[in-house]
């Protein structure tokens, strides 16, 4: 599995290159390290979120929820800073990391405790705290003038030439590798997505385990919900409005399988990045932005479609012959 | 029930001379890789009687119906029908044939109504080739009444019991012309009256003239409503005649013969003390008042037929279900099971049935897959320590003698037996002081069983304790310290290894009392 993976995580990557390596060709600067940092920074937010989502589909569920989740986060946040301006932004932070792990175990505890199908309850859950958002804002917008500047300016701050936002996405990769790959509860998400059947009788609580990616997927919804409010300097009902989508193409594009059991950090991130790459380079190339949808959607079939191969030549191995060759 | 206004004369029971079958095989061979499912069977079926089809698990029935209904093809032989032999390439050969097979757990759709079940795929046309409704609604109320349903056929399957969806499937049998029916284990779901009513069904069918494959591990209902009998033993056929001819202990005889070539291991004699004591354990709906102990060291069989609750109860023992009333006592004191997880802290590992479905992760690699239930074990500070993971990996695979060229090779990447192999590691790696083995050779060729009931044997000795549950006479027997055998979720029996005969087995299993 390692090296499949390793080998569809360098195809990735390899495309990703000769992507940025096409534009420059034709306009020159594309690749300069400046702007390579920008794009990165640009693709932070998807990054966070399609990390959460991963844990989310290995268990073979999905959160629909995460855009909504950050944009009522994201809300509830400017709200309090417009009213408090004084209170400090690492406490805003804790909060909207705490809000957002609530949303997301409110998910989990349905999908946990009452059985039912994840993409029912985060349509339902998407809807609801989008439907929040107003009831608190009265669909009121929160501008600029209304934040502070501490709360505006943490994000945007440059160390090394990278913005914190950009940082705070290599942080959370950073603590994900070791979490999904050398911690019992990340290790529970494969065994969960890959049979759940098994991992029942093998001792793994399949409905806590969901419970813990739905948490997981809210809390960096919640962070983020503060990160894009802060980033863009402004708040209202339709905050990152249908992002859920992108979050869950960049996963697919990373070669996490729908189907749950299939997936690493770096898929994910380099998923994230391909989309985020695309993103800039169209508009540099001046393609239209409708084109740039069609491009994405036709990168998320090839990638699907490439994975579905990879994947069926598994098929059943009878011969012994055929066991040391794979 | 009218026997005059059928097309074909009933012939009394017993009275076949000059009849002659409808369907008949001759020497039906069909082999899977390493097994032998079925070694030249013959088999006739005569209109309007019922035969009936017995047989020890594993005696090649199923398979038999599988090539009656077209889903296998033999390797040898010929289904003769009507003097004609034939051939089933496809299952629409076998049901143009007029084959009909009504399953144990019957196949059809539970959101159609009654009569789109009954016709599905040749309902009647209207002119303009669209379904004509009412006539279908006609036939279909036609059909249910010649059976004695009274049945809506309008309400959708779902709504309906096991006894009711029987006969639907019934009907639709009857719907394709159908001259042989197949009845695998039709019962086996069925309460006390509804049994009732399918007898008369069957002889309803009977007096239509149909010939009937009746497949039953009860006694009762082969006296009851068969005309001949047919025995499987091993894939072969041991034995046919007149039900009138027989007694039960003569059918019994042939079922079970006596266990053929097979040589189970030698063991030590050195059993310990009790090590798990069950008491009351019971469930609402699937088993009661379970009682019993193991000892340090004790292979201990569960005997029975499927169905009989013994999966099910050992379930409950590791923590899957929960059990409405019972205790259990480890080592003497009272333990506490809610989940597997509890389960397997207790030193209790259960290793399922299906083994594909419920056993190895085949996306994860190898030493994952091992290490799944021991993770606490095997970390620190809340993350996994990788060189005692792998160590631990790979002192199980290397004790099972595992073939792969690496131990983060994918579990799909094995064949099945190698799969196997992982999933008795992973156990084996948790230290566990008993080991529950669903049906542990089912499906697996003669020296991969004599592989695991060697290593079975060798962990006995070891000291660790086995319940195995299985449906295999001559594993039983040849493997148990001790018997318990279960039927309709009980306990009906319990025998020391010593004079325990597959008469005593059979009967205690199918709840036919010694008496004639």
């Amino acid at each position: 599995m390692l090296k499949r993976l390793k080998s569809r995580e360098t195809i990735l990557l390899g495309a990703i290159i000769a992507l940025i390596a096409l534009v420059e060709t034709r306009f020159s600067g594309f690749a300069a390290p400046g702007n390579l940092a920008s794009i990165f920074n640009d693709t932070s937010i998807l990054m966070i979120l399609a990390l959460g989502q991963m844990t989310v589909i290995l268990t073979k569920c999905i959160d629909l929820s995460v855009a909504s989740n950050l944009a009522l986060t994201g809300m509830v946040v400017a709200t309090i800073n417009a009213a408090m301006p004084g209170m400090p932004v690492a406490v805003l932070i804790l909060i909207a990391i705490a809000l957002g792990m609530l949303m997301g175990a409110f998910n989990g505890v349905l999908v946990w405790l009452l059985d039912l199908p994840s993409i029912v309850v985060t349509l339902g859950t998407m809807t609801i705290y989008r439907g929040v958002i107003f009831l608190i804002s009265d669909g009121a917008w929160i501008n600029a003038h209304e934040m502070s500047d501490g709360f505006k300016a943490l994000p945007r701050h440059v160390i090394l030439g990278l913005p914190v936002l950009g940082w705070i996405a290599i942080l959370v990769i950073a603590l994900f590798v070791p979490l999904i790959m050398r911690t019992p509860m990340g290790r529970a998400f494969y065994a969960v997505g890959g049979n759940p059947h098994a991992a029942v009788y093998t001792g793994i609580n399949v409905g806590r385990t969901r419970f813990n990616s739905f948490v997981l997927s809210g809390g960096l919804a919640g962070l983020c919900g503060y990160l894009w409010v802060s980033r863009y300097a402004v708040a209202y009902t339709d905050v990152a409005g249908g992002f859920e989508l992108d979050v869950v193409a960049a996963c697919v594009i990373g070669g996490i399988s729908i189907a749950g059991g299939i997936g690493s950090v770096g898929g994910a991130v380099l998923g994230a990045l391909f989309l985020g790459v695309i993103k800039n380079a169209l508009p540099v190339a001046g393609i239209s932005p409708f084109w740039q949808l069609a491009i994405s959607g036709a990168a998320i079939i090839i990638a699907v479609a490439f994975n579905a191969q990879s994947e069926r030549t598994k098929g059943r191995v009878i011969l012994k012959s055929a066991e040391t060759t794979s | 029930m009218t026997l005059d206004n059928t097309k074909q004369p009933t012939a009394a029971r017993g009275d076949t001379a000059d009849l002659a079958p409808v369907l008949a095989l001759r020497g039906i061979t069909k082999t899977f890789p390493g097994v032998r499912a079925l070694g030249g069977v013959d088999l006739a079926l005569y209109p309007g009687q019922v035969t009936a089809l017995v047989g020890e698990n594993g005696a090649g029935k199923s398979t038999l119906v599988k090539v009656l209904t077209g889903i296998y093809r033999p390797d040898a032989g010929d289904i003769v029908i009507d003097d004609t032999p034939t051939q089933f390439q496809t299952a629409t050969d076998a049901s143009d044939a007029g084959v009909t097979a009504i399953h144990q757990e019957t196949v059809l759709f539970d959101d159609l109504t009654v009569a789109e079940n009954i016709f599905l795929g040749h309902a009647p046309r209207t002119r303009w080739g669209l379904i004509d409704w009412g006539t279908m609604r006609t036939q279909a109320t036609e059909i249910l009444t010649r059976i004695g349903a009274n049945l809506d056929p309008d309400a959708t399957l779902r709504e309906l019991g096991i006894a009711n969806k029987h006969l639907v499937a019934i009907a639709r049998a009857l719907s394709v012309q159908a001259r042989v029916v197949v009845m695998d284990e039709p019962t086996a779901a069925l309460s006390r009256a509804e049994i009732e009513e399918l007898y008369d069904l069957v002889d309803r069918l009977k007096s239509e003239g149909k010939a009937i494959l009746f497949i039953s591990h009860k006694f009762d209902e082969i006296f009851r409503i068969a005309d001949r009998y047919t025995v499987f033993r091993d894939g072969e056929m041991v034995g046919a005649g007149m039900i009138a001819d027989i007694t039960e202990n003569k059918l019994v005889e042939m079922m079970v013969g006596r266990p053929v070539g097979q040589v189970f291991p030698t063991r030590s004699t050195n059993i310990g003390d009790e090590i798990l004591r069950v008491a009351g354990y019971s469930h609402p709906t699937e088993f009661a008042d379970i009682n019993f102990g193991l000892r340090r060291g004790e292979i201990l069989g569960f005997y029975g037929l499927v169905g009989a609750g013994r999966s099910e109860f050992m379930q409950a023992l590791f923590g899957v279900t929960k059990p409405s009333k019972g205790a259990i006592k480890i080592d003497g004191k009272i333990a506490i099971i809610r989940s597997p997880n509890e389960a397997i802290e207790q030193g209790i590992v259960y290793v399922p049935e299906d083994r594909g479905k419920q056993g190895a992760i085949t996306d994860l690699p190898i030493f994952q897959n091992v290490t799944l239930p021991s993770l606490g074990r095997i970390s620190g500070n809340g993350f996994l320590k990788m060189a005692e993971e792998f160590s631990l990996a790979r002192k199980y695979t290397e004790r099972l003698d595992l073939r792969a060229a690496a131990l983060d090779q994918n579990v799909g990447n094995l064949s099945g037996g190698n799969q196997q192999k992982v999933v008795i590691a992973k156990w084996l790696a948790t230290l566990p002081k008993v080991i529950i083995l669903d049906e542990p050779t089912k499906g697996i060729d003669v020296g991969s069983k004599a592989a695991v009931h060697e290593f079975m044997a060798e962990l006995a000795n070891e000291g660790l304790s086995v319940i195995m549950v299985s449906s295999e006479i001559p594993e039983i027997l040849g493997m148990s310290d001790r018997v318990i055998v279960m039927r309709e979720g009980r306990i009906v029996d319990e025998y020391d290894r010593e004079g325990l005969t597959p008469e005593k087995l059979v009967r205690a299993a199918a709840g036919y009392e010694e008496s004639a």
